[in-house]
C-alpha cells in the first residue's frame, strides 16, 4: 500500500431519499456499505461476483449489482434499496403480486428480483413472457422455478397498462 | 384413520385451500432476518485458510505475519481446536460395514480435499480476517490424490485413510429372485451405462453461522442457517462438552437449503468452538468459492444397468451396479452412504416385477464430501429405471406410455412390498399417468413432433414415472444410532385475545411451513388463519423435533400441529361448556366463536372466553381445568417411510447442428396425499422440477485428475436461470396416507426426482432417428454432438 493511494474515501450520496455522508474504505463494495454501515440488510450479498443478482439495487435510476460497484463510486449518486422502495410504496403492486402468486419462497433473492423487475416495468410497456424471462436472467432463484415470478411481473405489467389507459 | 377434509363446506375449511403465507409480506419488503443480517456487540469474524491441495501433509503453520495484520485477533490451528472440540465419526449401525475416519473441525496434520479448513483467522471485520488469512503460511508435503471412483479399490491406488485399510466406505448388495435366469430367458435384454454429475445446492444464502458463548451464564446461543436446529443443538453440546440444555440454536430466516443445510460442517463447528474459547460472538459466512469447495456435493454416480422384458413388454428383471464416490469423509451425522443406499432401494420402484439385483459401491476420494441433497438418490434411480424402460420400449417398437401401463403397479394392488423390499401403503401410478396424458394431450404432441420432423426440427417427448420417499420414521437414522429425531412436536396455546400461537419443531426455509401450519392449526382450533402466529426455529422455545428434511414438514410436523390444535379445541370447549352450562359435545368453535354445534348459533367469542379464563378465573368452577395450551408429538409407526408417486413429461427440441436443447414445456402429476395449500404444493413441485432440469442440462462440478476443483464460481457452474426454463403444468392425484388424521405425505423431492429422467428420455426420443443416445448428465451441447457423431476427437 503506497501513500499515494488513499485507502479511505469521503462520499456524500442519497440513499432511499435521505442524505448520507461517510468515510469508506476504498475497497468497500456498495452492497457492504449499505448492509454493514447503513444497516440496510434487505439486499443480500450472495455470489459476490455479479452473477446471481441478490444484491441488485437501484443507482441513478438503473438496476446495479451492489457487489460489483464500490461505495466510493456512489459518491453523488441516488441509491434506492428495497427498504426505500417499500417505504415510498413504489413497488407495492409488485410486492403484492409476488405474495399473491407465491413468487418467492425463501425470499433471499426477492429484494434484488423486485428491483430488476421494476426496471423492466418502468419502461411502461407490457413485456412478453420471454422478455420477462430474459430480463430476469441475471437474478438467480433456486426455490421457485421462476414461473410464479414471471406470472407476477406479467400480471403487474398488464394491470399497470390497464390503469394507464383508464 | 383420516379426518375427511374433502367437503369444502365444512366449518373452518382451511386445509386444502390456498391462503396467503404469513411471512411473505415481510420478505418482499426486505425485512427478513437471515444470519448475516444479525450483528452482536463485540462480534468477531472468522475466515478459514483452506487447503489448495487435494491431499497433503501439513508440515507447519506460521501465523506470525497474520497476527501482525490490522484487526486480526487470533489464529487457530487444527491442534488448537482439537483441545476444545472432539472429532466425530459419521457411521450408522444399520448400514452394515460403513466406515469413516474421525473428522476434526479443522484438519490436524493432513488435508484431504481442496477447500478443507487448515487454519482459522479471527478478526474484527471479515475483510481484516480475509487479509490475515492471506498471510498465514502453511507448509504442505503433497500426497497422491485418489480421484477416480472406478479405480479407487484397485491395488495400485493409494489408500486415502491408512486406518481404513482400503478406500471402500460401504457396499450393499440386494438380491431378490433369480436375475441371471430372468435375463437368460428374456425376450430382450437392454443395457446401458449412466452417469450423473457431481452437483451442489448453490443456496442463494451461503452457509452462515453466528455463535455467542456467554461464560457468565454458561449458555451458548447459535444463530444458524440450518434445517435441523435441534440436531445441531445436540451436536454442539456433545462435541464442545456442554450440557444440551445450555445450547440454544436459533434459525430465523434461511435463504434456501435443499438438503445442503442439514449437515454438520467442520468450519461451522469450528466457529462455535472459537466462540467458546474467545468468549465473544463469532460469525462465519461462506463466500461463494467456499460454498463450491465445502458445501456438500451429491449425485456423483456411475451405473451399469440392465433390464429384461418379455415379448409383451412385461418387465422381468432389473440388474443395477451403482458406483459412487463420497469425497474424503462420510458426512456427520447422516452419513454419505445413504445416497447409494437409496439407489438400491428406489430403482425399479414404480414397477411390478419379480427379479431384482442392485449393488452400490461407495468409495472415498480426495474431493469435497458428498451427502444428502434434495431428492437423495431419487434422480439417479429414476434416470436408470426410466431410461431403461424407454430403451426397452424402443427395442420392442412399443410406445413409452404403453410399456408403462403394462408394468406399473395397479392402483388397487396396495399394500405392496416391492422387490427392493420397500413397502407401499397406497400409490396411484395409473391414475397419475392417465391424468398426465390428458393434461399434455399426448397424441397432439406426437402429431406435432412428426410434423416438425418433416421440417427438419427434432423434438422429443420424455416420460418418467417415479416414487418419492417421505415422512421418514426412526428406520432412516435413529436405528443406526444417530440423534436425528423422526418425531416432531407442536405446542398450541390460546391467548386472552382469542388468538393462537403455535410452536413447532419443523422449520421454515421458504417451503411455506408457517403457512401450512397456520392453516392446520386454524382449522383444528376453529379460528381464521390470520389469528394464528407460528413460531419455528428456536430450540429453547419449540418442542424437540427433527426440523425440515425428507419432505417431513407437512406429514410429521403438520400432523403434530393438527393433533395439538384439536386437543386445544377440546380444552377450550371444556371451559366454554362450564361457562355456558352446555355439554361440551353440543358446542363447536367456528371462525373464532364458540357456537352451538347443531345450529351454528354464536354463543361466545373466544376473546370473551380468554378474558374470563385469564382475568376472572374466580368466576369459573373450582377445579375446572383451564389450561388453554396443548402439546402433541407425532411419529409414523406403521411404515418405515411414506411413499408418494408421480409422473413427469418433458417436451423439448434438440438442435442437431449445435447440440443445444430448448425446453418447450414440462408437466408433472404427483400424489403427495392430502394437499394442505395447493399453491404452495404446486410451487414446491415447480421449484423442484427446475432443480432437476439444472442437473439434466447444466450443473456439473469439474475436478482435474489431481483433485483440483475447476469450476468454483457461478460463472462456471451453471444453474438454471429464468430464460432457459419452461412453463410447467402441475396436476395432482390425492391418496392420503392412513397413518395420520391429516393424511399428508411430502412434496419436496418429487420435482427433482423425475425431471432429469424425463429430459433424458425426451432428448433420446428426439435423437432416435439418428441412432444416437445420451446417458451422461448433464446433457451439454458437447455430449449431444458426440452422441450424434459430430465431435469425435
Amino acid at each position: 500500500m503506497t501513500e499515494a493511494f488513499r485507502d479511505r474515501i469521503d462520499i456524500a450520496l442519497t440513499v432511499n431519499g435521505e442524505p448520507v455522508e461517510a468515510r469508506v474504505p476504498a475497497g468497500r463494495h456498495l452492497i457492504d456499505f449499505l448492509r454493514l454501515d447503513l444497516g440496510l440488510t434487505g439486499a443480500h450479498a450472495s455470489c459476490e461476483h455479479g452473477v446471481c443478482g441478490a444484491c441488485t439495487i437501484r443507482v441513478d435510476g438503473e438496476s446495479v449489482r451492489g457487489c460489483l460497484m464500490l461505495a466510493a463510486q456512489a459518491d453523488g449518486a441516488d441509491v434506492w434499496t428495497v427498504e426505500g422502495l417499500s417505504d415510498t410504496g413504489a413497488v407495492r403492486d409488485l410486492q403484492q403480486a409476488f405474495v399473491e402468486r407465491n413468487a418467492l419462497q425463501c425470499g433471499f433473492c426477492t429484494p434484488g428480483m423486485l428491483v430488476a423487475a421494476e426496471e423492466l416495468l418502468s419502461r411502461g410497456t407490457v413485456p412478453s413472457r420471454t422478455e420477462i424471462r430474459e430480463h430476469l436472467s441475471g437474478n438467480y432463484c433456486r426455490c421457485t422455478g421462476y414461473e410464479a415470478i414471471v406470472d407476477a411481473v406479467e400480471g403487474v405489467a398488464i394491470a399497470r397498462a390497464g390503469k394507464g389507459a383508464a | 384413520m383420516n379426518i375427511p377434509f374433502g367437503n369444502p363446506d365444512r366449518p373452518n375449511s382451511y386445509i386444502g385451500k390456498t391462503v396467503p403465507r404469513p411471512n411473505a409480506g415481510r420478505l418482499v419488503e426486505g425485512r427478513g432476518r437471515y444470519v448475516d443480517d444479525i450483528t452482536l456487540p463485540r462480534m468477531t469474524h472468522v475466515v478459514f485458510v483452506r487447503s489448495p491441495h487435494a491431499h497433503a501433509r501439513i508440515t507447519g503453520i506460521d501465523a506470525a505475519e497474520a497476527l501482525k495484520a490490522k484487526g486480526v485477533l487470533r489464529v487457530f490451528t487444527g491442534a488448537d481446536l482439537a483441545r476444545v472440540c472432539t472429532p466425530w465419526v459419521a457411521v450408522l449401525a444399520h448400514l452394515k460395514g460403513l466406515k469413516s475416519p474421525p473428522q476434526h473441525a479443522i484438519a490436524v496434520d493432513r488435508a484431504t480435499w481442496v477447500g478443507e479448513p487448515v487454519a482459522a483467522v479471527v478478526a474484527t471485520s471479515r475483510a481484516a480476517a480475509e487479509d490475515g488469512a492471506a498471510l498465514v503460511e502453511v507448509g504442505y508435503k503433497l500426497l497422491p490424490a485418489v480421484t477416480d471412483m472406478r479405480s479407487a479399490l484397485d491395488d495400485a491406488t493409494p489408500v486415502l485413510h491408512d486406518e481404513m485399510g482400503e478406500n471402500l466406505a460401504f457396499r450393499r448388495l440386494h438380491e431378490e429372485g433369480d436375475v441371471e435366469a430372468a435375463m437368460a430367458s428374456a425376450h430382450k435384454v437392454v443395457s446401458a451405462r449412466f452417469r450423473t454429475a457431481r452437483h451442489t445446492g448453490v443456496t442463494p444464502e451461503p452457509r452462515s453461522i453466528l455463535a455467542d458463548w456467554n461464560p457468565a451464564e454458561g449458555q451458548l446461543t447459535v444463530w444458524h442457517a440450518t434445517q435441523a436446529p435441534h440436531m445441531m443443538q445436540t451436536v454442539f453440546a456433545k462435541h464442545l462438552d456442554l450440557p444440551e440444555g445450555r445450547v440454544r440454536v436459533i434459525c430465523t430466516d434461511v435463504g434456501g437449503s435443499y438438503g445442503i443445510k442439514v449437515h454438520v460442517y467442520p468450519d461451522e463447528v469450528a466457529a462455535v468452538a472459537i466462540a467458546k474459547v474467545m468468549g465473544r460472538p463469532v460469525k462465519f459466512v461462506a463466500d461463494r468459492l467456499e460454498s463450491f469447495t465445502t458445501d456438500i456435493h451429491a449425485r456423483d454416480h456411475e451405473i451399469e444397468a440392465r433390464i429384461a422384458v418379455d415379448a409383451d413388454g412385461r418387465i422381468l428383471a432389473f440388474d443395477v451396479d451403482d458406483w459412487t464416490a463420497i469425497g474424503a469423509y462420510s458426512v456427520y451425522p447422516r452419513t454419505s452412504a445413504i445416497e447409494g443406499n437409496q439407489v438400491v432401494n428406489l430403482c425399479g420402484g414404480p414397477y411390478d416385477f419379480a427379479h431384482y439385483r442392485a449393488r452400490t459401491s461407495v468409495v472415498f476420494q480426495n474431493k469435497t464430501p458428498t451427502c444428502q441433497y434434495r431428492a437423495v438418490g431419487h434422480p439417479i434411480a429414476v434416470a436408470v429405471t426410466e431410461g431403461l424402460v424407454d430403451m426397452a420400449a424402443a427395442e420392442l417398437g412399443m410406445d413409452p406410455v404403453e410399456i408403462r401401463r403394462r408394468n406399473l403397479f395397479p392402483d388397487d394392488a396396495y399394500p405392496v412390498t416391492s422387490p427392493a423390499k420397500m413397502r407401499f401403503e397406497g400409490l396411484s401410478h395409473h391414475a397419475s399417468l392417465d391424468k398426465l396424458i390428458a393434461l399434455m394431450d399426448y397424441d397432439a404432441l406426437r402429431a406435432d413432433q412428426a410434423e416438425a420432423r418433416k421440417r427438419g426440427i427434432h423434438r422429443g417427448i420424455g416420460i418418467a414415472s417415479f416414487i418419492e420417499l417421505t415422512n421418514p420414521s426412526p428406520f432412516m437414522y435413529g436405528i443406526g444410532g444417530a440423534r436425528i429425531s423422526a418425531q416432531d412436536g407442536c405446542t398450541v396455546r390460546m391467548d386472552p385475545d382469542g388468538s393462537v400461537v403455535a410452536l413447532s419443531g419443523v422449520t421454515e426455509q421458504g417451503q411455506g411451513t408457517e403457512a401450512m401450519l397456520s392453516q392446520i392449526v386454524a382449522e383444528g382450533v376453529g379460528v381464521t388463519p390470520d389469528k394464528v402466529r407460528v413460531i419455528t426455529g428456536d430450540t429453547q422455545v419449540t418442542p424437540y423435533g427433527g426440523g425440515t428434511w425428507a419432505s417431513r414438514g407437512a406429514g410429521i410436523g403438520g400432523e403434530a400441529a393438527l393433533q395439538s390444535a384439536l386437543a386445544l379445541k377440546d380444552s377450550i370447549l371444556e371451559v366454554a361448556g362450564a361457562m355456558l352450562q352446555a355439554p361440551k359435545d353440543a358446542l363447536d368453535i367456528r371462525a373464532g366463536q364458540v357456537v352451538d354445534s347443531a345450529t351454528g348459533e354464536p354463543r361466545m367469542p373466544l376473546e370473551e372466553l380468554g378474558r374470563i379464563v385469564y382475568f376472572r378465573g374466580d368466576t369459573l368452577p373450582k377445579g375446572l381445568p383451564r389450561e388453554l395450551v396443548q402439546t402433541r408429538h407425532f411419529i409414523t409407526s406403521d411404515y418405515p417411510f411414506a411413499f408418494t408417486n408421480g409422473v413427469q413429461a418433458s417436451y423439448l427440441e434438440v438442435d442437431t447442428e449445435t447440440g443445444m436443447v430448448t425446453l418447450l414445456k414440462h408437466w408433472c402429476v404427483e400424489d403427495c396425499g392430502r394437499i394442505i395449500n395447493p399453491q404452495l404444493v404446486d410451487e414446491q413441485i415447480r421449484g423442484g422440477i427446475v432443480q432437476g432440469l439444472g442437473g439434466a442440462l447444466f450443473e456439473e462440478i469439474h475436478y482435474d485428475a489431481d483433485g483440483q476443483l475447476l469450476n468454483g464460481s457461478m460463472a462456471d457452474y451453471l444453474v438454471p436461470m429464468a430464460a432457459e426454463m419452461p412453463d410447467m403444468v402441475i396436476g395432482h392425484v390425492e391418496t392420503p396416507t392412513k397413518e395420520s388424521l391429516l393424511g399428508a405425505k411430502g412434496a419436496g423431492e418429487a420435482g427433482t426426482a423425475g425431471a432429469p429422467a424425463a429430459v433424458m428420455n425426451a432428448i433420446n426420443d428426439a435423437l432416435r432417428p439418428f441412432g444416437a443416445q445420451v446417458t451422461e448428465m448433464p446433457f451439454t451441447p458437447e455430449r449431444i454432438l458426440r452422441a450424434l457423431g459430430k465431435i469425435d476427437d
